[in-house]
């Protein structure tokens, strides 16, 4: 089973964050870069099945230039090469935009005999988080997809079904956490697939890893122009709130203290 | 016009919210206040304030509507939307979607996923974690909760999700909306994604954590996997939930379902209890919506202790366990 994971190079929060001249991005002068634990399970999600059916795994971006750091970083957990759609402002690119980019970069491969069964995104990116482009993508590619899914299995039942099948599953089986518990689908590929955290750990990259990322087949294309463009018009920050918090004392003595104030909040039952 | 999708309370849920589930009785409110501005300006203030439910309507969800002040309940019921497969879901609340104006949900994740399939089957654009909007467009979460976007989207109709807790909801006077049914059949297609199976354990349920009205956070201050002893009686004895910090699942500690942040569940509990957890940005976005935040915590710069409303500076097993003695001794 062949899968494309698309992943984004995020700036890496842990602390202050501040504005940009411009005030429509934050200042990404000291900050490390990443991408979010949704794509690194994702990643890794992807590597395991196609480990186990003899498929490839691509990596793929829409950034500029400086987004080959991330992307040497999923190949140095196994994936097999990697895509970055080019540009120097990824800023203009709306969600649409963006699933219309990848959209075209997978239709392209798959004419250039490389299509892919399965397409991961992270269910939400750890900056704009607009919880749409997996789901432009599917609509744009005619695909069905899930979100949510923080787990994917080959199915015993379908693998039966597949082995008689030449081309190598035809099905996964999906697990995401719904309202009343775990939600179990069984997708038929291709599709897409948008993955949340808490199903797989991602693992770190093997010294082996890293230098066979450094040789990995990277392509690069031009991104196509953003037609509908990103409605952002500005960034703001939360106002600095000066703290306010009441230090009840120090230890195991302030505990009546405590038990007081949940009693005003009124939660002593 | 605006359409609001409602999540209903499953059978297990506790009843606080009446059926409607509490972050969908914020977005109906969220709607029926910016009633003008979301259904393109030209409309009438007095525009029809609808809504979509789909599977059972309860009587109790729809005397909550009623409170909310609904106009127009849209009650999708068939065999082909009684397991959720969001392609299906997502053509049934299209085929009762206005033209003009606003489709809307609260930002869980049935929401989200919802409004993403019918903004694209619309072609129209969509805001996720929207928690004001004015006339010069809206305000949303990004970067999980540090920062806000200000947006204007275009074309006649514009998809949202509502941040949770952006409001808090209202009851107004009871209206006596009127109830459409409508049974959809999906088509093949549609049904590819459906649910074939739920499975239920404990560990996968983050419904008490959501809908809990005091939840008991413990971060990697625990120490151990054996270290949750005190911070479990505490939920207990608050009638709460344990949350944990996204450490203690990554150390194995506790099962993912009980994360809370960025990339775990968000809260909104009348009483968040943090115990021994700084305060990470990716924590602080799953645990804003708390209304007081308690701190416990030996370090008295952590952020959580500087945002919180009260703080002990101090072991958390320690204190936690005097807590829970304090509690029990008053109780006898």
């Amino acid at each position: 089973m062949d899968i494309l994971v698309c992943i984004k190079r995020v700036p890496d929060i842990s602390g202050q964050i501040t504005l940009d001249a411009s005030g429509r991005d934050i200042d990404h002068g000291a900050l490390g870069h990443t991408i979010s634990a949704h794509e690194e399970c994702a990643v890794e999600l992807a590597v395991q099945l196609a480990g186990a059916t003899d498929g490839e795994v691509t990596i793929l971006t829409l950034g500029t230039d400086d987004a080959v750091e991330q992307l040497r970083a999923s190949l140095a957990v196994g994936a097999d090469d990697a895509v970055l759609i080019e540009t120097e402002d990824p800023g203009a690119y709306g969600p649409e935009d963006i699933a219309f980019a990848i959209a075209e970069a997978v239709r392209t491969r798959a004419n250039d005999s490389r299509s892919c069964d399965l397409v991961l995104v992270g269910n939400d990116a750890a900056d704009t988080g607009d919880f749409q482009v997996g789901v432009r993508l599917a609509y744009e590619l005619d695909r069905p997809v899930l979100t949510g899914i923080t787990l994917l299995r080959l199915a015993e039942e379908a693998a039966e079904v597949d082995a008689a099948s030449e081309g190598g599953p035809t099905s996964v089986e999906a697990y995401g956490i719904g309202p009343a518990g775990t939600e179990v689908f069984r997708l038929p590929l291709p599709a897409v697939v948008a993955v949340q955290e808490g199903g797989v750990e991602p693992r770190y990259p093997s010294i082996p890893g890293r230098m066979k990322a450094k040789k990995a087949p990277l392509d690069e294309v031009d991104a196509p122009e953003p037609v509908h463009g990103n409605p952002r018009n500005a960034l703001e920050l939360p106002p600095e709130q000066s703290s306010t918090v009441t230090v009840l004392g120090e230890g195991p003595e302030a505990a009546g203290a405590l038990v007081d104030v949940l009693d005003e909040l009124g939660v002593l039952r | 016009m605006t359409l609001v999708f409602v999540e209903i309370e499953g059978p297990d849920a506790p009843s606080g919210s009446g059926g409607v589930q509490l972050t969908s009785a914020e977005a109906v409110t969220f709607a029926r206040t910016n009633t003008a501005i979301l259904d393109g300006g030209s409309a009438a203030d007095s525009s029809p304030l609808e809504v979509a439910v789909i599977g059972a309507l309860t009587d109790e969800a729809r005397d909550r509507l009623a409170h909310l002040g609904v106009d127009r309940i849209h009650h999708i019921d068939s065999p082909d939307v009684h397991a959720y497969s969001a392609a299906a879901w997502a053509q049934a609340l299209v085929d009762v979607a206005p033209t003009h104006g606003t489709v809307m949900a609260s930002g869980t994740p049935r929401g989200m996923e919802l409004m993403a399939h019918v903004a694209a089957r619309l072609g129209a654009r969509m805001a996720a974690n929207v928690v004001a909007v004015d006339e010069d467009g809206f305000l949303r979460q990004v970067l999980g909760g540090a920062a806000f976007e200000r947006l204007k989207l275009t074309g006649a109709l514009q998809v949202l999700t509502v941040a949770g807790h952006a409001c808090d909801p209202e009851d107004t006077a009871p209206t006596e909306p009127e109830i459409l049914t409508h049974s959809p059949e999906a088509s093949a297609d549609d049904l590819r994604t459906r649910v074939v199976r739920t499975e239920v354990e404990e560990a996968d349920d983050t419904s008490g954590l959501t809908q809990a009205k005091v939840v008991v956070g413990a971060g990697r201050g625990v120490g151990s996997a054996d270290g949750f002893a005190e911070v479990l009686e505490l939920a207990d004895h608050l009638g709460g939930a344990l949350g944990v910090s996204r450490v203690v699942t990554s150390l194995g500690w506790r099962p993912h379902a009980e994360q809370v942040g960025q990339t775990g569940s968000r809260i909104s509990p009348d009483v968040y209890i943090a115990c021994g957890i700084s305060g990470a940005i990716q924590h602080w976005a799953g645990v804003q919506g708390a209304k007081s935040i308690i701190a416990i915590n030996t370090d008295e710069e952590a952020t959580m202790v500087q945002r919180a409303d009260y703080a002990i500076i101090g072991d958390l097993h320690e204190v936690v366990a005097a807590i829970n003695e304090e509690i029990t001794r008053r109780r006898r």
